[in-house]
């Protein structure tokens, strides 16, 4: 089992920002992830439904945030700095807040900051946050992605 | 469109994972974690075999609230704490409850489980109500 106490919490890292990320929303793969989560809403399916209810294209699904935003995520739990064990990561915890819905057509930029890393318990913490915005410049979504990296107990 | 969320209101969903549904969410996602649809690494590693991604959990989540709702762009947050671990062709039960209706927002809370297992815990969502 590594020893966390021999290596001091990267607190020095709390902060960080990384590049921002930019992702082109396309139809089909609206299309694809509403199927592989067993969504049948028209308004994510049927292109007709979604321009009759004045939207430009698809709706994406409020979940389809995991699409447009988990890349900086995945950067960062493989960015050094922060030394995570990634064979001892666990997803604790999740949230999102949406604020404008997303449609197939519009690019999205995600931006993710080090909210917090602290340790208990033989436990490391490592909490992120996203703000993703649109072509607008309006915020989509922001997320808080809570992993927990296992050590000594 | 269904009838506006109350507070008391049930919300309920009910899906069985068939074998190809961890492979299709990898595809559609972007994650590929082998433990999700690897059946060998996901033994080598010490699991009961391939695992559902917690975020498709999240999503079963998310799609009860917005069905129950009947509004797709109902959803205002969501935010859950993953617990145990998915298993395919088990099925998996969305509950939860309206426990407030204020100011044009419905809170939810809510929990998935298989089996005797809680993959979801503590989840609470809001909803927009008009």
């Amino acid at each position: 089992m590594p020893d966390f106490g021999a290596v001091p919490v990267p607190v020095d890292k709390i902060g960080k920002r990384y590049a921002p990320v930019t992702y082109a929303v396309g139809r089909e793969k609206v299309r694809e992830y509403a199927h592989s989560v067993g969504e049948t809403e028209p308004l994510y399916l049927d292109l007709g439904a979604a321009r009759a209810a004045g939207y430009a294209d698809l709706l994406a699904p409020p979940m389809f945030v995991v699409v447009y935003a988990s890349a900086p995520f995945i950067a960062a739990l493989f960015d050094p700095e922060l030394e995570i064990d990634f064979a001892r990561l666990v997803h604790g915890a999740q949230e999102f807040h949406w604020e404008q819905p997303v449609v197939a057509g519009d690019e999205v930029t995600t931006t993710l900051t080090v909210k917090q890393i602290s340790e208990r318990a033989g436990l490391r913490f490592y909490t992120f946050e996203t703000v993703s915005v649109n072509d607008c410049g309006a915020t989509t979504c922001s997320g808080t992605w809570s992993t927990i990296v296992r050590g000594v107990q | 469109m269904a009838a506006p969320l109350r507070e008391g209101d049930a919300i309920e969903l009910r899906v069985t994972p068939d074998p190809y549904v961890t492979v299709r969410y990898a595809g559609a996602s972007g994650d590929f974690n082998p433990i999700h649809i690897d059946e060998q690494f996901a033994l080598q590693v010490g699991l009961p075999g391939r695992i559902l991604h917690g975020l498709w959990s999240m999503a079963q989540v998310a799609r009860a609230t917005t069905e129950a709702a009947g509004d797709p762009t109902a959803l205002r947050s969501l935010s859950v704490q993953f617990r145990g671990m998915g298993r395919i062709g088990e099925e998996v039960v969305v509950r939860g409850e309206v426990s407030s209706v204020a100011d044009g927002v419905a809170t939810a809370k809510l929990e998935a489980t298989q089996g005797g297992t809680r993959l979801i815990r503590n989840a609470v969502a809001e909803l927009r109500v008009s």
